[in-house]
């Protein structure tokens, strides 16, 4: 097997850039839903130490001291920007496994070893011309390997300009460039299974690969043994072109203001209830369990702090906003506790089945007003998203999640397209 | 009720309708056999699917190219463009919309408006096409 694995730089900055040039060359972050934590940043906010998940407030004053941009979250702009991504990078390859927003495999088993390095820079070159991303790719022969050949092409360590070829390295500098790869740079060692391989005396990507697949196999897991393998060009993982099956649905934010009184909440699970059962209709799935919490700051661990939680089976499974509603709201009131600042509020949708093919309950139950729901997801589709709502969601949402840095919806709104003059 | 029967192997997703148009019962259609589908202005105007991008025009510096105030531009990236085209440029960091002129001494960027200078692009400035203008629409 021969794959490539393909992956957006620093993808949300990079969709930002495309509409704002003068970002390039400045360090900008892009930070999670309520402008919490950093999510993204540019290669320029990186050299300047902002780690992962640094909370906006503690890079404040680095910020100012060298003008960072930070930025919301701006979802529908990266999920438009990925599925034109992920729809140019189809046409190279007979098969793609879409792995995340910003990454796919694709299967290169047709071409010729000569010909790999030669695909992966007109790969680079087509998305940086059609969509303004630039993408990294690696080669190799199994997709733990062309994880570590991207890693590679990212830190420039070997191969040029964004793409890495293992299949085409000689042994000898594999060897001498996953020498200096930490254990933990490979695809799926965690922090606790870096730390157990540590302990065996493997720190690096090299002393893994050069490990007994079978002892550790034995010593630790079955997964660890077939890594071990990938890391020898033994392909264990296939390609998966058709994603699993969905397990469940959640949906959770974090409120923009703090929230005590129980109708806020209700609004907001209300309206959580109601993305995620327009998820789950899309899908065509009926959900058979139910589970809802709301939770004051985790930062907060002082008396006042509450976590509430519960999960319900549903007497029949259903996919209907108005009997999931009904019920998330009983079990919030169940939960619910005076005197505590909630922060966070989440529903989540379990046991999910087929809608076709469900089971139906011996106790007469209050049937899904399919009709109802299929006009909802038509009003909603055709004018927007809450057009038509459960009154149950509120009018004003006080408590939506703050974007206060959020950029236009330049590819997924007419009123909000780039201006030129 | 009859029961709805597929072929094997045929999903019909819910909400879909089973044919593209309803079936007469009396007389068949003998349009039925002709039938190819409605034009569509997205076939019409967009070459290059996820490479095309609409850009609304504020000003009237392109007037004389037919393009106006308002207008919606439809911007294709995948094409290289040519002496002529119009263009959406990057100049220094900002966004203009102007026609692309490859001239021997440098390239410049064509107003289409009098009052609205040309920009002849030469020393230390730095430009970027962005993408190219293929249709320009204009509600009347």
């Amino acid at each position: 097997m021969t794959v490539a694995l393909v992956d957006g730089n620093n993808f949300f900055v990079s969709c930002e850039r495309v509409f704002n040039p003068r970002l390039e060359n400045r360090p900008v972050v892009v930070l999670s839903n309520n402008d919490g934590c950093a999510i993204a940043r540019s290669e320029e906010a990186k050299a300047l130490g902002v780690a992962m998940g640094t909370p906006w407030f503690q890079m404040r004053d680095l910020a100012r001291q060298h003008g960072i941009v930070a930025l919301s979250s701006n979802y529908a702009l990266y999920g438009d920007m990925s599925d034109r991504m992920m729809a140019i990078l189809a046409g190279f390859a007979p098969e793609q496994e879409v792995y995340s927003i910003d990454e796919c495999f694709l299967g290169l088993d047709g071409l010729a070893g000569s010909e790999l390095a030669d695909c992966g820079r007109r790969i680079r070159a087509c998305v940086r011309q059609w969509i303004g991303i630039p993408v990294c790719v690696g080669i190799a022969a199994t997709k733990t390997l062309a994880k570590l050949a991207n890693h590679c092409a990212k830190k420039c360590l070997a191969g040029s300009a964004g793409v890495c070829d293992f299949t085409r390295l000689p042994a000898v500098e594999l060897d001498r460039l996953l020498a200096r790869l930490p254990v933990g740079a490979v695809w799926g060692i965690g922090p606790r299974l870096a730390r157990q391989l540590g302990d065996l005396g493997l720190t690096t990507a090299a002393a893994l690969r050069a490990a007994d697949a079978t002892v550790l196999s034995r010593r630790l897991s079955v997964q660890v043994g077939r890594i071990v393998c990938e890391l020898n060009g033994i392909a264990c993982l296939a390609l998966e072109e058709v994603a699993a099956p969905q397990q469940q649905i959640i949906v959770s934010r974090s409120f923009g203001i703090p929230v005590q009184g129980l109708p806020e909440l209700e609004e907001a699970v209300a309206s959580y209830i109601a993305r995620a059962a327009e998820k789950l209709r899309r899908e065509n799935l009926r959900a058979g369990m139910l589970h809802v919490y709301a939770r004051s700051s985790p930062h907060r661990q002082d008396a006042t702090h509450y976590h509430g939680s519960l999960m319900l089976p549903l007497a029949t499974p259903s996919a209907d906003t108005l009997v999931l509603t009904r019920m998330a709201l009983d079990m919030l009131r169940r939960i619910y506790r005076r005197g505590p600042v909630y922060q966070k509020a989440g529903v989540a949708l379990l046991e999910l089945s087929d809608a076709a093919a469900s089971q139906a309950s011996l106790l007469p139950a209050a049937p899904d007003n399919a009709a109802l729901m299929q006009a909802l997801d038509h009003v909603n589709a055709r004018w927007g998203r809450g057009t038509l709502r459960s009154a149950a969601e509120g009018v004003r949402q006080p408590w939506q999640m703050k974007r206060a840095r959020l950029t236009p919806g330049y590819t997924t709104a007419w009123d909000e397209l780039l201006c030129v003059s | 009720m009859p029961r709805l029967s597929c072929p094997e192997g045929v999903v019909v997703p819910p909400g879909a309708p089973l044919l593209e148009r309803p079936v007469p019962a009396g007389f068949p259609s003998p349009a039925a056999d002709y039938y190819a589908g409605r034009l569509s202005l997205d076939a019409h105007l967009i070459e290059h699917r996820e490479a095309t991008f609409f850009v609304r025009v504020a000003g009237h510096s392109m007037t004389g190219f037919g393009i106006h105030d308002g207008d919606l531009l439809v911007v294709d990236r995948a094409g290289t463009p040519a002496d002529r085209s119009i263009v959406i440029a990057v100049l220094d960091g900002a966004f203009t919309v102007k026609q692309l002129c490859l001239l021997p001494e440098g390239v410049l960027l064509r107003s289409g408006a009098a009052g609205h200078a040309d920009i002849l692009v030469a020393g230390e400035r730095e430009l970027v096409v962005w993408g190219v203008v293929r249709w320009s629409i204009h509600k009347v």
